[in-house]
């Protein structure tokens, strides 16, 4: 079991709020991702939630139970950090087994349990050496190594790919997406990279300065996304967001139209290419139409455009609206 | 440092150091094992000649020698378990965020400052003096005798001057080397279900052996030649209660002005400091290597 109830949870240090007050429920078994720009106050709910920081005010419930004060240990989460945070004087074999021998469990048990952890997570060869003979990747499963041993009700992870090399980061995305699958306990994971959130998570929770702006599926957000911050974090390249008469037209303030849907040939605007950046499967062109400003495209396959060509382009596919306060219509 | 031409330039320009760092070292062995089986007395006209191993066999069989030697030991063993447990415990105390932190940690510092001469009088006389002392006064407000510090635990006496001069260096040595320790580390720790106690000792002192072991080594080299402390407070005795090899030694140079034996007992006090090395590097050295 792990559902996490978070009532009115208000967090400062000193003067500063870095969460003004918020309210989140997590469902046993969901694969949550905090996402936010950086000092949105993301890792700082998640050790709000794992108990290495002290709320200001507010509840924490932890599957019913009141957890507000109960200390790190006792919440039953387990936690892998950004820097892994492995005992670097320890063997592999010890790292994993050390929550077991804090919780003093019998040796037999925890050799069990190391094996079986060390067999899901490829480790088996490694169990003898100490991390500073592994690659990043290793250590990372040894990190996820040491929590699943516990068999906790929720895991957290705070940014733990952000050491890795982008090949490794997918792979290790879908090793932890298939974790979840296996495991089906509640993960908790936080991440500045939107495309980590999109690709892993059930539930998004889109952070900015300490407030939720949004939580959804992900489709929901990149569908249907409540406001600017929104729309322009869930999506990559960032949306086209244009203001002025081309809003007003449409009956909006700003009205922002996703690089993707936008089609390159025939159509209303016309502009120069900037940027032309050619990856086989895509095009992404910085066209500057005349009129709106610079407009980001993403045309599927191959495009001839280059630099300085002027050509048109026609909006295709979902437009959003949004309000003088940033709110969608 | 590649290539063969580069790598014979390296070794052509450090030679001269190298030369004159050898030089440096080894006249002033060769001259003391020359004075060492010599007869150079400076108050008897005989002063000329070989003795052969007479001079070192007179050391060996003074029996001043072997207390000398259990001493110097003492001494160094003393002082190290003292200044590591209460380096360490006072680095982890002032490790903690407080207020004041900067004045404090020079006060820490502070007494490594202290010339050794001058922390020994300060505390033989103002201290541990039985009529002045504070320890005196202290002793004769709750109705005992002052204790005799130097008279009666004279050795003990020394090793505590000793070591709170050098607690200092182990707190500060121990201190940066605490601070180098990733919190994370801890959190994980405290998340894994250790208790402080259970952190100390699976993850502060590991992380602390290698910062204990340069502690241990440099600590060792400069107490094994512990003098000044001596000679200020207990100048050896009672007897030669408290007299260290060094002060032995010293004894044979300037109150008896017998240079060869000096010499001998040098050489001697030699041999022991490589004795002592060779097992502490047997020991612990394993814990320099990363």
């Amino acid at each position: 079991m792990g559902k996490i109830q978070l009532t009115r949870v208000r967090k400062s240090f000193g003067e500063v709020a870095v969460i003004p007050g918020l309210d989140l429920t997590i469902e046993n078994g969901e694969f949550v991702v905090f996402v936010g720009p950086s000092g949105c106050g993301k890792s700082t709910l998640l050790r709000l939630i794992a108990g290495l920081e002290d709320t200001t005010s507010g509840v924490i419930d932890i599957d019913g139970q009141d957890a507000t004060n109960l200390p790190p240990a006792k919440r039953g989460l387990a936690m892998v950090f950004q820097s892994y945070a492995l005992y670097p004087h320890m063997t592999v074999r010890k790292n994993i087994a050390f929550p077991l021998k804090m919780a003093g469990m019998a040796q037999a048990e925890q050799d069990r349990r190391v094996e079986r952890a060390a067999k899901v997570l490829n480790l088996t060869d490694y169990l003898d050496r100490r991390p500073g003979q592994l690659s990043g990747g290793q250590r990372q499963r040894v990190a996820i190594g040491r929590a699943i041993v516990r068999e906790p009700a929720a895991f957290l992870f705070d940014e733990p790919l952000s050491n890795l090399d982008a090949a490794l980061r997918v792979g290790m995305r879908q090793e932890i997406s298939e974790l979840h699958q296996s495991l089906q306990t509640t993960m908790i994971y936080v991440t500045h990279d939107q495309v980590e959130a999109m690709t892993m998570a059930d539930k998004i929770v889109v952070l900015n300065a300490g407030r939720i702006e949004q939580v959804g599926a992900p489709l929901e957000l990149y569908n249907a996304p409540r406001n600017i911050f929104v729309a322009g974090f869930i999506g990559s390249p960032r949306m086209n967001l244009i203001e002025g008469a081309e809003a007003a037209r449409h009956g909006a303030h700003t009205i922002g139209i996703r690089p993707e849907h936008i089609s390159v040939g025939d159509g209303p605007w016309e502009g120069v290419v900037g940027l032309a950046e050619h990856l086989g499967s895509d095009s992404f062109l910085k066209v500057a139409v005349d009129g709106i400003g610079t407009l980001t495209v993403r045309a599927p396959g191959e495009v001839s455009a280059r630099h300085g060509d002027r050509i048109r382009l026609a909006w295709a596919g979902k437009l959003h609206r949004f309000d003088a306060e940033g709110l969608a219509l | 440092m590649a290539t063969h031409s580069s790598r014979l330039a390296a070794r052509l320009m450090v030679a001269p150091s190298v030369v004159v760092l050898f030089i440096w070292m080894i006249v002033p062995l060769a001259m003391t094992i020359y004075y060492s089986f010599r007869l150079y007395r400076l108050i008897s006209p005989e002063r000329a000649g070989w003795t052969g191993f007479r001079n070192y066999a007179w050391f060996l069989n003074s029996p001043e020698f072997w207390q000398a030697i259990s001493n110097t030991l003492l001494l160094v063993g003393g002082v190290l378990v003292i200044t590591v447990i209460l380096g360490t415990l006072i680095a982890l105390l002032i490790d903690q965020p407080v207020w004041g932190q900067g004045p404090l940690r020079i006060l820490v510092i502070s007494p490594f400052f202290v010339m050794p001469p001058v922390a020994a009088s300060i505390w033989e006389n103002l201290f541990m003096h039985p009529q002045n002392g504070m320890f005196a006064s202290f002793a004769l407000g709750l109705g005992m005798k002052p204790i005799l510090f130097m008279e009666q635990y004279p050795m003990a006496s020394v090793i505590f001057i000793v070591a709170w001069e050098w607690l200092p260096f182990a707190t500060l040595i121990l201190l940066t080397a605490l601070q180098s320790l990733s919190s994370e580390q801890l959190e994980a720790a405290e998340m894994d279900g250790a208790t402080a106690l259970d952190r100390f000792r699976y993850i502060i002192l590991p992380h602390l052996t290698r910062a204990i072991t340069v502690v241990i080594l440099i600590q060792t080299i400069f107490l094994l030649g512990i003098f000044g402390e001596i000679f200020t407070t207990t100048q050896g005795g009672p007897g030669s209660a408290s007299t260290t090899l060094p002060y032995m030694i010293f004894k044979q140079a300037i109150a008896a002005k017998d240079i060869g034996r000096a010499a001998a007992g040098g050489i001697i006090a030699v041999i022991l400091a490589n004795i002592v090395a060779y097992f502490l590097m047997r020991g612990i050295g394993r814990h320099l290597d990363a």
